[in-house]
Order: structure tokens, then C-alpha cells, then sequence
């Protein structure tokens, strides 16, 4: 149980900055998602937090403290990876045992016991103790890995991409049972991913991570509706928000390339924009419909089948955009369709900064 | 005009056979999609069909003429890899070339070939270049403007965009239906991705350990799967299986799925259109969509707790307590508020598929 907290970090590695002014807080029992692209800074980050990198400038709190002169060991944290990192010829049970059995201050062995099968139930590996690990399937393997954290029953859970190497399947299964591990155990996670999926369906907060700083710290829900700018915009949501570059011409958008028009409301006008100024609009893919009567024309580029719902890309000249429809449209590539979007779902970005308007005031 | 047939195709590795009496039969200007996981035969099929593997058994047909003893280069097909296989010394124009400086063609119509097929995979501009100055997604271009050029009766794909990055897999994903489209042609394309078989597809062919699974359109897998393994090979996510009782209560059918208290409410014809299965050995299945959630109660809905909420942008994933069973709902996003929420469910009729537990076949149950 811990509250994380990372004060004003920067990270350099030589000439090279990782991580640029960087301000965490970690709710004790938060399940915490560091979200962003290879090379963002999250693997740093969490290295900063384990004690296996000491920031340039700035400070790591566990629980209130200056954690700069603890070492790895008295921070107390425990890291599962993407690799698995299992002894190959030891046992499940004896892999979980090992963290437990260091040569000072061992355990008791009826101690020893209980916290293994514990975190066997827990991750429902019981019938795999007496098996050796390099029988295992990855999924197995990566559940022995947690495993191995749990029993040593650390301040903080830092996982770094544990789902990564798993088959899309696999990943679904693990992700309920990462979150309802952490619901059961009420512990501090801290979860780095590149995916959004992941970071949305398991987070109780998200940070995006872009070049060594945070651009947003919010819910997912926050995230999702409310991106700070287009970055945050078309890396969270699959498909990725629509954004088109136009400008405001009275109370409407006009988009720039085909300037085709769609209506805005109280809303979006209310956000300060002057008329002419360039501006994105972004629209989420499930706020834009086909309608016979709607106010502009388009050709279906290209239909993807979800089974539950179709993804359509809709070209309105060389502008490419999504619309989430339901399974049984039905639409043929290159058939012309008419199209609206929901005026009160749109997000208005300054097209130099790509800040929301929302959020530059 | 390419129609392709196969006929009892049976195939071993040594002891172990890998095609067990594959049928199938591709029509003209069909896009068939071979889906399966690694190892289940799909690029066995694929290569059999292309002359690169023999076969133990059976008949290969193009176009009504048996051609398994036929060699590769003499069945006029073109097959794309997901390794790109470009020549790095010639430029893009010599690799698209390629195949037509074997045949007796005049180089004006060479040059005409090429520029036609350039034009219509939009790669004219890159002819000069050599193909290590190219992206990985342009790289298959000119993979798949090699194959195209001979104007071959049928191409076969082998997980062509397997190995490019999401973005570029999407992008390529569309240009290859639309060259489908715009082009026709008899295209058999093998891949694990379900995605991008139900957006590629005419017809699926899912195969699992060298047999077919089930042979269908997109709408047809998704909506109507044969057996179990289909029913959860396809879908995201996944759908819910559960060991399901049934019983007859007051002019319904209750449908107990984990022991619970209560079933789900079923219109009473459900009971003779199991047709025997009602009394033991039945596996429910339904899809996430097709579990009905509301905050308050309504007849036919049954009271149960929600347990964990995966807010998946535009709509929410949550999961739901039935006895000891979880089935997960997909609702409206914050639809439910949090685990430990008293919300109310109704399994969708028209949604539910019912399995022989044993078998794990379809009963072909429609409500």
C-alpha cells in the first residue's frame, strides 16, 4: 500500500533527455496507466520509481518520503516485465517460493506455504505448482510472474508491458484479471503501455506520456471525451478521432480542403473561437452517421466488419473519415453516402497548438 | 473467369496429417479468406493450391481441370508473401518486369503492363526506385503488382500484411479490397486475423487442427456460428460460454446458466427446438451485444451485480455476476457506474446460440 508521488522529474541520458518536467501522483489502491508510444519515457519512469535509475532533477516520494537514497530493495517494489524472467527448471511452486527464501531474513516455512497458495488461487495456477515452468503456456508463464510479486506482498506493483507478447485473446482474458487482481488486493499498480486499449479498460487513471512529459492525467472516460490535444486525440479511441482542419464561419464549420460544412451548437461556439480562425475539429467515429437527408456527400472508401458494428471510412474528396455504423448497414465500396455528425460530441483544437479549446483557457 | 474446387484433399508431414478431407469450392472473382491460428492448415491449403506442396489425396481443380501434377509455374497462379521477396538489385519497375520477361511479351507491352498495374496500385512515382528506398507497405505493393502483371487466373495471399505496422496494415487492408473490387479477380487469402477476414472476406473459411470449421459469409460466422470454436474465434470480445439448464416455467423457458437462483427468461419454444438437448449437456453462448442490461427492473429481466467496468472508449465492457458465473454485457459507455452495482439482465433470444456440450456443435437454434 503506497502513494506515489514524482515531483518536477528530469531524466538525461548523456545528450539525451527522457523525461522533461514530469509530475506524478499515484493514489494509494490506484490502478495507474502510463500510456505512450516506444521511446515516450515510460520504461524510465517506472526504472525511476524501482530505484534502478536516479532522476537528474527532482524527486520520488513513497508514501510522503524522499525516496532518493533508498535503494532498489528498501523501496519495496516489485516489477513484472514483459519477458518473463522464470527459473526453467524449477517448479511453479518453487519459482513463487524464491523471492521468499533470501539467505537473511527467510520466512517461515508455514509462512512460506500460505502466501504461495494464496497467490496460486488468487491467479488460479494451483494445478500448475508441481509443474515445470517451461511447460507452460505464455499466458501461464506471465500469471507465474505476477505470481512472483504478489507473494512478496510489495508497496507497489510496477508492470511494464506484461500483456505485450500475448495473443489478442489471451490479452482480453488477463486484462479483467489484472484489474480484479488489483481490486482483490487493494494494491498501488502502476501499468505502462503503448496501448490504448489496455490503458483505457484497465486504468483508473491514464497518463499520456508524449516525449518525456505528461500531456494528460485523467480518467479514461476524461481521456476519451475530453483530450487535451490532438495528440491525445487520434492516440486514444480505436478507430482514432476524426480531426479536419477548418474554420468557423458563422456558428458552422467549414472544412478546409472540400469546404463542406456541418452545424455546431451553443457548445462549441461558446469555446471563444472567432470566426475565420483555422481551427481542427475532432469527432469521434460513433458520433458520425449516414442519413439520406444529411448535409454532405461522401463515397464509401472502405468498410471494416466487426460483426457487432462496420467502420466505415467515408472520403469526401482527399479527406479520409471514420464513421462507426451499425452491422446491418448495408454499404458497398464506393457507393455515395450521406452523412452528419452529432454537433454537441465536437472537440474544436487551435490548429497551431492542436490545444482544445477547452482546455486553453 | 477462375473457378477452383477442392476435392477430399488429404495431406501429412511425415505421421502427421495436417489436411484431413478438405472440401471447398471458390467461384469466380470470389475473395475466399482462410482463417485460422497458427498450424491449423490454412498455408498448407494455400500452397497446395499454388503447386508449392504437394498433396497425399484428393483433387485440385481450376477451372474444372485437375492440375495437381502439374508444376507450380504451369497452374497460372500468383501468390503474395508476407515477406516481400523483391529482387534489391532491380528497380521497381525490373521487379514488376519480372515475370513478364520470361514470356515471349514485346517490351512496349511490357512497359504498358507495368505502368497499368503502377497506376493502379499508385506506386508510378516509386518505378525508378530501388526497393531498399522503399516502406514496408510500398514494398507489398510492388510484391503485389508482381503477382498482378501476369494477369494471373487466381491470387493467393499469404498473411500479405502481416508483418506492417497497424496503421499501414489498415491502409493496405483497403487498398487490397478495393483492387478486389476494382480489378476482380479469384483471390484465396490466408490470415489468423479475424478482422480482417470479416472485412475482406465473399466467403470465410475458418480451419482448426486440419478441418474445416465452417464455410460462410462474414454476417453468416459472426451471427451463426457451427460449433463452439467458431463462436469464440470470431468476435471481440470474445463470446460467453456457459453450461446452461433448462426448464419450463409458466408458459416460458428458463434458461440457469452457473447455478444461479434464477434463469434467464426464453420464449416457450425454445424447449422443443432443443429437441432433446434440454435435458443435460447444453452450452449456452451470447455474444456480448446480445446481453441486455438495464438500471431498473423489467419484465424478463433478472437482477445481478456488476463486477468489473472496461470502459473501451465508445462503449463499456462490463462484466456481470450470474451465480458462479461471469457474462459480460457491452452497454453504452458509463452506462454502469462501478463494480458492485445492482443493474438488471435479459439474455437477447435472437442473440443466443445453444452447443451439444459434448460436440460442441451448433443446434442450429433460431428464436
Amino acid at each position: 500500500m503506497a502513494h506515489i508521488e514524482l515531483r518536477n522529474i528530469t531524466k538525461k541520458f548523456g545528450s539525451h533527455t527522457a523525461l522533461t518536467g514530469l509530475n506524478l501522483d499515484i493514489a494509494d489502491g490506484e490502478f495507474f496507466v502510463l500510456l505512450g508510444e516506444t521511446g515516450a519515457g515510460k520504461t524510465t519512469t517506472l526504472r525511476l520509481i524501482a530505484g534502478l535509475e536516479k532522476p537528474t532533477e527532482g524527486q520520488v516520494f513513497i508514501d510522503g518520503v524522499d525516496v532518493a537514497n533508498w535503494g532498489a530493495a528498501e523501496r519495496d517494489v516489485a516489477l513484472v516485465l514483459q519477458q518473463y524472467s522464470l527459473y526453467p527448471r524449477y517448479t511453479v511452486r518453487q519459482n513463487l517460493e524464491f523471492p521468499l527464501k533470501p539467505k537473511i531474513r527467510r520466512l517461515p516455512d508455514a509462512e512460506i506455504k500460505d502466501r504461495v497458495d494464496r497467490a496460486a488461487r488468487t491467479l488460479r495456477i494451483e494445478h500448475l505448482l508441481d509443474r515445470k515452468t517451461d511447460r507452460l503456456s505464455g499466458g501461464e508463464m506471465q500469471r507465474v510472474s505476477i505470481g512472483r510479486a504478489i507473494v512478496r506482498k510489495p508497496r507497489v506493483f510496477l508492470m511494464d508491458e506484461p500483456l505485450s507478447a500475448l495473443d489478442a485473446k489471451l490479452r482480453e482474458a488477463l486484462r479483467t484479471e489484472l484489474k480484479n487482481l488489483q481490486m482483490q488486493l487493494g494494491a498501488t499498480f502502476l501499468f505502462v503501455t503503448h496501448d490504448q486499449i489496455e490503458a483505457m479498460s484497465m486504468g483508473d487513471k491514464v497518463g499520456v506520456l508524449n516525449h518525456g512529459r505528461i500531456v494528460q492525467t485523467g480518467t479514461p472516460h476524461e481521456i476519451y471525451n475530453n483530450p487535451r490535444d490532438t495528440y491525445v486525440a487520434s492516440f486514444v479511441g480505436s478507430p482514432p478521432m476524426n480531426l479536419i482542419d477548418g474554420r468557423l464561419v458563422n456558428d458552422r464549420a467549414v472544412m478546409a480542403p472540400m469546404n463542406f460544412e456541418l452545424p455546431l451548437t451553443g457548445g462549441a461556439k461558446a469555446s471563444g473561437a472567432a470566426d475565420g480562425r483555422p481551427l481542427v475539429f475532432g469527432i469521434r467515429p460513433e458520433d458520425v452517421y449516414l442519413e439520406s437527408g444529411a448535409p454532405v456527400e461522401a463515397r464509401v472508401h472502405d468498410v471494416e466488419n466487426h460483426g457487432v458494428e462496420k467502420i466505415l471510412t467515408l472520403r469526401v474528396g482527399d479527406t479520409m473519415l471514420r464513421a462507426t455504423v451499425p452491422a446491418r448497414t448495408d454499404v458497398a465500396i464506393e457507393q455515395p453516402v450521406r452523412f452528419a455528425w452529432n454537433p454537441d460530441k465536437v472537440v474544436l483544437f487551435d490548429k497551431g497548438s492542436g490545444v482544445s479549446l477547452r482546455h486553453a483557457g | 473467369m477462375t473457378q477452383i474446387e477442392l476435392r477430399g484433399i488429404e495431406k501429412f508431414f511425415g505421421a502427421v496429417q495436417v489436411i484431413h478431407n478438405l472440401n471447398l469450392a471458390i467461384a469466380d472473382n470470389e475473395f475466399i479468406v482462410l482463417l485460422g491460428q497458427s498450424g491449423c492448415g490454412k498455408t498448407t491449403t494455400l500452397r497446395a493450391i499454388a503447386g508449392l506442396e504437394t498433396i497425399d489425396q484428393g483433387d485440385i481443380l481450376i477451372d474444372g481441370k485437375a492440375v495437381q501434377h502439374l508444376k507450380a509455374a504451369d497452374r497460372d497462379i500468383a501468390m503474395v508473401f508476407q515477406s516481400f521477396s523483391l529482387y534489391p538489385h532491380m528497380t521497381v519497375f525490373e521487379n514488376i518486369a519480372f515475370p513478364l520477361r520470361a514470356t515471349r511479351m514485346g517490351s512496349g507491352e511490357v512497359d504498358k503492363s507495368v505502368r497499368e498495374v503502377a497506376r493502379v496500385l499508385r506506386i508510378t512515382d516509386l518505378l525508378d526506385k530501388k526497393p531498399s528506398a522503399l516502406s514496408g507497405g510500398d514494398m507489398q505493393r510492388v510484391a503485389i503488382g508482381r503477382a498482378l502483371v501476369r494477369r494471373p487466373k487466381a491470387m493467393l495471399m499469404d498473411e500479405p500484411i502481416g508483418a506492417l505496422d497497424a496503421k499501414l496494415r489498415e491502409e493496405m487492408r483497403a487498398e487490397i479490397k478495393r483492387l478486389h473490387v476494382k480489378q476482380g479477380s479469384t483471390t484465396i487469402y490466408v490470415t489468423h486475423d479475424q478482422i480482417e477476414a470479416m472485412s475482406l472476406a465473399d466467403r470465410i473459411v475458418i480451419m482448426h487442427e486440419g478441418f474445416i470449421q465452417q464455410v460462410g459469409t462474414p454476417d453468416e460466422v459472426y451471427s451463426h456460428p457451427a460449433n463452439l470454436f467458431v463462436a469464440q474465434f470470431v468476435g471481440s470480445p470474445v463470446m460467453n460460454i456457459a453450461e446452461a439448464s433448462v426448464a419450463d416455467q409458466a408458459g416460458a423457458t428458463s434458461v440457469t446458466v452457473g447455478g444461479a437462483s434464477t434463469g434467464f427468461e426464453f420464449p416457450h419454444e425454445l424447449l422443443s427446438k432443443l429437441n432433446g438437448h434440454a435435458g443435460g449437456g447444453l452450452t449456452l453462448g451470447v455474444r456480448p451485444e446480445g446481453v441486455l442490461v438495464r438500471r431498473d427492473a423489467a419484465p424478463g429481466y433478472m437482477p445481478v451485480e456488476a463486477h468489473i467496468i472496461e470502459p473501451l472508449g465508445s462503449f463499456d465492457v462490463v462484466d456481470l455476476k450470474v451465480g458462479s458465473k461471469v457474462l459480460r454485457a457491452r452497454t453504452k459507455a458509463g452506462y454502469v457506474s462501478g463494480p458492485g452495482e445492482k443493474v438488471h439482465a435479459r439474455i437477447d433470444p435472437e442473440q443466443a446460440h445453444f452447443f451439444d456440450t459434448a460436440s460442441g456443435k451448433s443446434l442450429g437454434v433460431r428464436l
